[in-house]
């Protein structure tokens, strides 16, 4: 035991000593608690994305929505799909905000489940219901194969996705229905969302789909009948960094594709 | 903790939107002092509307940027008298506005008169079919009022709101390229009609080989730029394809903002205080008349607004839950069918049919909310209904509002839920896809009724109104013969597959419908079963008026934004013409 702390701490030394972590700052402890933090940490190479990084979900949470939404909406031969979207960021957003905490919803109680047709009657917020339900389903993951959900072959996630979507994997703290609506409805709003929310990212969802973001002026497009309007997409972000070329009612002016360019 | 009193004015309305707006300005202009009282915030076009922001699918039609605030007042929902009703938790099935223009803010701007039938729904049913082909609990009634003593008011609010259309019956005599079926017009619509899309197009080859006479959707949204008889000029739109649940970048949709917000905010007879909540209607002790309104502002505070003439402008459950919670008029028992506030809430009946194509692409992304090309052969009372077991109806059309991908992607049915294959087909079909939708009439039943919630309140602890409703057999059969029709149009046009979505199963506070919610406070010539007379005046409390959807005895098949603009010059000319003269009950 005391053999393993003193090589651990002669490592953490090593690592200081490259000049990640300033020596003698971190009380020992502390040191000790982050040591697979301090043996990763690198030397920045830029600046962080701040937009890019998670503020709700913990480290198996992320795992197990990567992991969900990969199986949703997969990368396939059209192109990638709602993980390589950045959905789960997308999630994790939206769980940390507003929506998450119901800000703008009714939230005073008695509590009963009531009818399908009363609609979310759950005492959780959805950030509350994604932490719930996450740790059960892979509690039930472990015990019928061994392993969480994000390890588990993509057959297996279909099933488990599955059983939740047709309300068949019974959940304690939510209806499992509940569950998976919100997952699937949250997977959509990432893939189709403007990317300022962290998801569809590089406009993949838009480009599947050939949605063209910020709307330019149509007037002379809408009644051009059975001739496909195959223009770039443009985000907010293009047109508030000016990346955009834009009309003087401040419409983008899009750049469209050519007759055999591939989106 | 005591109110503050404020000074005396002659007019107070409660909610500063579409009815508000257009009343404030007329008394004003007479010279009477007006203050509006609106619960929510000050937005306009520039800077609340403005691109890119404003094209955020997320912000505006998945999170509500511009509907009501549910943490600080909601209803709650059961579908029948034995159920316990539950809070309306998060938005759904319709999304009233909140903030200065309501929910006139985030409309599309469909625009329709009702049918002269729609006016005398009960007395014109009994006299072609007899009294047996109304349920025995269907309330649906007459509304006191004609479609002729409102042709002049729909007139009217048309050339405000600079509505787009072609008149189809013109003094009598019909016209074609307009709606048939519609009640004589005194003069052209203000502006021509919008263009006709690709989807719009086939529909109407297609109504055109089954006899039926499709037109195009009359439109608040602009084919030109327009300046109204107040003076205010809307912009032309661009079918941008963002209207439903947005403001327009463009101006160029009609909206208080957008026609009379610029004119009555000059107007020095006229305050508008934002921020202030209005909680009760206070009676004097006879309990005859208004006195003033208590409001609540952003700093909690509590003030007492006097005024002569007390004007409920709010949506339909506001309106009609302030009366409930003043006293005004008698609550409606729906076991002993006796009492008229909350009575006859009714909704609209939607369904239709989705088209895919292998060989067309439509760009339903673009459009405007009001752009699409309708039938009216089946609404209202425009086709014999004998043997068919149902009374009323609605129109079919084809619209291009904007296929804003995260609530469009519509695949065939027998597509996975999920995964590789739905992927497959929402990239096959997004483009090439568009739908009919059957928009239909709701009769009013003694169970569907509106009343205050004996458990849930809102943020000053006030109850909630409760909603009880469910769709009725004659909505189910009337939508069911709607939706074959929309399959046969369907047909005609050929896509490679069809999905019929046809209105099952209870009515579903969940998925969205529309904002078309009526009733409550309903209107007519017996003060036995109706809250407000023929001039919407409470029956009750005369210098009280509540103006609104929440006066319409029963929906009609359509969209009801332009009758309720032409009750609301109705009441006007009532309130200027006759109230102001002689304050008292005008029927």
């Amino acid at each position: 035991m005391k053999e393993d702390r003193r090589r651990f701490l002669k490592s953490v030394t090593a690592v200081s000593a490259a000049g990640a972590v300033p020596a003698g700052l971190v009380p020992e402890v502390a040191q000790a608690q982050h040591a697979t933090h301090v043996a990763q940490a690198k030397p920045p190479t830029a600046a962080a994305t701040q937009m890019q990084a998670y503020v709700y979900l913990t480290p198996p949470e992320v795992e197990f929505v990567e992991a969900a939404v990969a199986r949703l909406i997969p990368a396939d031969e059209l192109g990638p799909g709602a993980k390589e979207a950045g959905v789960a960021l997308f999630i994790d957003h939206q769980l940390a905000g507003a929506w998450g905490t119901m800000a703008r919803n009714y939230r005073q109680g008695p509590w009963p489940e009531g009818t399908p047709q009363q609609g979310y009657q759950s005492p959780l917020t959805p950030q509350e219901v994604y932490r719930a339900a996450i740790r059960e389903v892979n509690l039930q993951c472990a015990k019928q194969y061994g392993k969480a959900f994000a390890e588990l072959a993509p057959a297996q996630q279909d099933d488990v996705l599955r059983a939740l979507d047709e309300g068949k994997l019974a959940l304690e703290s939510v209806p499992a229905r509940l569950f998976f609506g919100m997952l699937w409805d949250n997977t959509q709003e990432g893939f189709f969302a403007d990317p300022v929310y962290g998801g569809n990212r590089d406009k993949v969802g838009w480009r599947l789909v050939g949605f063209p973001g910020v709307a330019a002026i149509y007037v002379q497009h809408v009644d051009k009948y059975n001739v496909a309007y195959r223009a770039r997409p443009v985000s907010i972000a293009d047109m508030q960094q000016k990346l955009a070329q834009v009309d003087e009612h401040g419409h983008p002016v899009h750049v469209m594709l050519a007759a055999n360019e591939k989106e | 903790m005591a109110a503050t009193q404020l000074k005396p004015v002659d007019v107070v309305t409660v909610g500063v939107g579409l009815t508000a707006t257009i009343l404030a300005k007329e008394l004003a202009d007479a010279g009477l002092k007006v203050v509006g009282l609106e619960r929510g915030a000050l937005r306009d076009t520039n800077p609340d509307f403005m691109l890119p922001n404003i094209h955020d699918e997320l912000k505006y039609a998945r999170r509500y940027a511009l509907m009501q605030d549910l943490s600080r007042e909601t209803l709650t929902f059961r579908n029948a008298v034995n159920e316990t009703a539950l809070p309306m938790r998060r938005l759904g099935s319709f999304l009233p506005g909140e903030g200065v223009g309501g929910a006139a803010v985030h409309w599309n701007g469909v625009t329709w008169r009702f049918l002269p039938w729609d006016f005398e729904t009960r007395s014109r049913t009994i006299a072609r079919y007899g009294k047996s082909v109304l349920a025995e609990d269907c309330t649906s009634q007459d509304w006191g009022v004609t479609y002729d003593e409102l042709e002049p008011h729909f007139d009217r609010f048309e050339y405000l709101y600079g509505i787009s259309g072609k008149a189809g019956n013109l003094k009598g005599v019909v016209q074609s390229g307009g709606n048939p079926f519609e009640g004589p017009r005194s003069r052209e619509y203000p502006n021509p009609p919008m263009k006709t899309s690709h989807a719009g197009s086939l529909f109407k080859k297609a109504c055109d080989s089954l006899g039926y006479k499709a037109f195009g959707l009359p439109s608040a949204n602009m084919t030109r730029p327009y300046t109204n008889p107040y003076g205010v000029t809307l912009g032309a739109c661009v079918y941008c394809g963002y209207c439903e649940r947005f403001g327009c970048e463009m101006s160029a949709k009609a909206s208080p903002q957008t026609t009379v917000l610029p004119v009555l905010l000059a107007n020095t007879n006229f305050e508008l205080r934002t921020l202030a909540n209005v909680v009760k209607v206070n009676l004097d002790s006879a309990r005859k008349r208004a006195v003033s309104v208590t409001y609540v502002d952003s700093r909690g505070r509590e003030f007492e607004q006097p005024a002569e003439i007390v004007l409920l402008n709010s949506y339909v459950f506001n309106n009609v839950r302030l009366m409930l919670l003043s006293g005004i008029g008698k609550p409606y028992d729906p076991v002993a069918n006796q009492g008229v506030v909350g009575r006859n809430y009714a909704y609209q009946t939607l369904s239709g049919v989705n088209l895919f194509f292998e060989d067309k692409v439509f760009n339903q992304f673009m459009g405007a909310g009001a752009l699409g090309t309708v039938i009216d052969e089946f609404d209202g009372d425009n086709f014999d209904h004998a043997g068919l077991g149902f009374i009323g109806g609605g129109y079919l059309n084809a619209s291009s509002y904007g296929a804003r991908p995260i609530d469009y992607h519509p695949v065939p049915d027998g597509t996975p839920r999920w995964g590789s294959g739905w992927k497959k087909a929402v990239a096959r079909y997004y483009n090439r896809s568009f739908n009919i939708g059957a928009h239909a009439a709701c009769q009013s039943y003694r169970t569907n009724y509106l009343d205050l919630d004996p458990t849930y309140r809102d943020v000053y602890g006030l109850p909630l109104i409760r909603m009880t409703f469910d769709f009725h057999e004659n909505e189910y059969k009337m939508s069911d013969y709607l939706t074959n029709k929309a399959a046969e149009i369907g047909k005609a046009i050929g896509p490679a597959k069809m999905n019929i979505n046809r209105r099952t199963g209870k009515y579903s506070i969940v998925p969205y419908q529309s904002t078309h919610n009526t009733g409550g406070a309903v209107m007519g010539a017996d003060p036995g079963t109706s809250a407000v007379n023929r001039y919407l005046q409470s029956w009750d409390v005369p210098n009280v008026f509540v103006i609104g959807a929440s006066a319409f005895p029963q929906n009609g098949g359509y969209n009801p934004t332009g009758t309720v603009g032409a009750l609301t010059f109705w009441a006007l000319e009532a309130i200027k013409n006759r109230y102001l003269k002689q304050p008292g009950p005008l029927a």
